[in-house]
């Protein structure tokens, strides 16, 4: 019980969370659960079914791509206060890539059927969360486009 | 201006002597230069730059990135991307260059003092700002929290990595490094170094911010640190443009209103701001 309540409080206190009512919070805190990933521990790996959704308190996380013959390659990391993975909103729900803890990683993990039910029995609820999301996604997709362009690459004289 | 520096013409190149060349990267080198005539002090502000001559065959303006305290040489670190600098890598120790400089305004250290400090840089843009962080350090306890943010495109590409650790390691400072491309045998962090800014350790409303690096990242650098609540007066830019006489005469450096050799390189970013949306600037 003292944990539920850490978990209400780091869900109340994050900046995602930020303006979503109490009974909203209340809603979601109860499909919350504290995970620890050692490192080189998997959080989730390529193709397994997305049944979570992960705010990252402490540590950091690679989201990588396997390829065959080669190291793996790095797309980003999730580290303090990241939200990590919205595979769980998009059908078919299945995880894109490997999510890798690089160091001791404590997660909040936010349980996607539960939470899932919930969004489509409560619409308003539902959009709350999904402006939340694009965000987030708005976010990523500009933060690779950056990355995408070389930005640090060969300038002129 | 006292006597001695009314009697230099800013346009001659005064001859230096290569001391030591260091190898900082696969594309980039250092540059310790000394006065090949007689000793003299040199000094300069943490932003200034110098046009160095590679005789026969140019001249362009390089950042100096070595420590405002040392005052019997002056450290240039650049990239071999072009006929000059391509040239320079080419020589050794022992070997003469022209320096005319320094030139342009400089990152406002002093005027900082009291505030947190960010630094916000990316790939060779370390350089330009390294005599501020070497300023800033020898004069610690003046300052607030002070953070440097530096991104680069892979591990491999990270300048300056050894005074980077060492930084990190001092506990007085914060300093996070992301990289755009790894593999998982980077342990570090991926991704834009924008990203760094929503979790430095600052107060925006009592912070002054220092940005270096390629236009673009700077831009959307500035953008983030507005966000985060520092108003854009506090922020200075470090801007480039096509510099030739480094004394606003030639007018190659001409952007909008200011040239770049003198009334830059580093400009308040309330004065700019307007022209950084302009494409054709």
């Amino acid at each position: 019980m003292v944990q539920d309540m850490g978990l209400d409080k780091l869900i109340r206190d994050h900046p995602f969370f930020e303006g979503m009512d109490d009974e909203a919070l209340e809603l979601i805190a109860g499909c919350a659960a504290n995970e620890r990933f050692d490192a080189g521990q998997y959080v989730f790996r390529e193709g397994q079914p997305a049944d979570k959704f992960y705010m990252v308190r402490h540590g950091s996380v690679a989201l990588e791509v396997r390829a065959p013959g080669r190291d793996s390659i790095v797309l980003q990391t999730c580290d303090d206060g990241d939200v990590m993975g919205w595979s769980w909103i998009v059908p078919p729900f299945r995880w894109k890539w490997d999510a890798r803890a690089t160091r001791l990683s404590r997660l909040v993990s936010f349980d996607a059927i539960c939470l899932r039910g919930k969004l489509d029995a409560d619409p308003a609820l539902g959009y709350a969360m999904y402006k939340r999301f694009v965000r987030v996604i708005a976010e990523r997709l500009a933060h690779a486009r950056l990355q995408m362009i070389d930005l640090y690459g060969i300038g002129k004289e | 201006m006292n006597q001695m520096a009314a009697l230099v013409d800013p346009m001659v190149p005064a001859p230096f002597r290569i001391e030591r060349v260091k190898k900082e990267l696969s594309d980039t080198f250092t540059l310790d230069l000394v006065p090949a005539e007689r000793k003299r002090s040199i000094s300069f502000l943490p932003g200034q730059f110098n046009m160095l001559y590679v005789f026969g065959v140019g001249e362009i303006p390089i950042s100096i990135s070595g420590d405002p305290g040392v005052g019997d040489k002056i450290v240039h670190t650049t990239r071999a991307v072009g006929n000059v600098t391509n040239a320079m890598w080419k020589m050794g120790v022992g070997q003469t260059i022209g320096v005319r400089g320094p030139f342009g305004t400089a990152w406002p250290v002093e005027e900082a003092e009291g505030s947190d400090v960010v630094i916000v840089t990316g790939g060779i843009g370390l350089a330009p700002l390294r005599p501020a962080i070497y300023q800033i350090l020898a004069n610690r306890q003046a300052y607030g929290n002070v953070c440097i943010m530096y991104g680069a495109r892979t591990p491999e590409d990270i300048l300056f990595r050894k005074e980077l650790e060492k930084w990190r390691g001092q506990f007085d400072m914060q300093v996070d490094v992301t990289v755009d491309h790894a593999t998982g045998r980077w342990g570090g962090k991926v991704g834009v170094v924008t990203k760094l800014i929503g979790r430095g350790g600052f107060d925006p409303h009592h912070t002054v911010a220092f940005v270096c690096g390629p236009e673009v990242m700077m831009r959307y650098a500035v953008d983030t640190l507005v966000e985060r609540g520092v108003s854009e007066k506090d922020i200075h830019v470090s801007l480039e443009r096509n510099m030739k006489c480094g004394i606003g005469f030639c007018g190659h450096c001409q952007l909008g209103g200011d040239f770049v050799c003198k009334d830059g390189p580093v400009f308040p970013f309330d004065a700019v701001a307007d022209r950084f949306v302009i494409q054709e600037l």
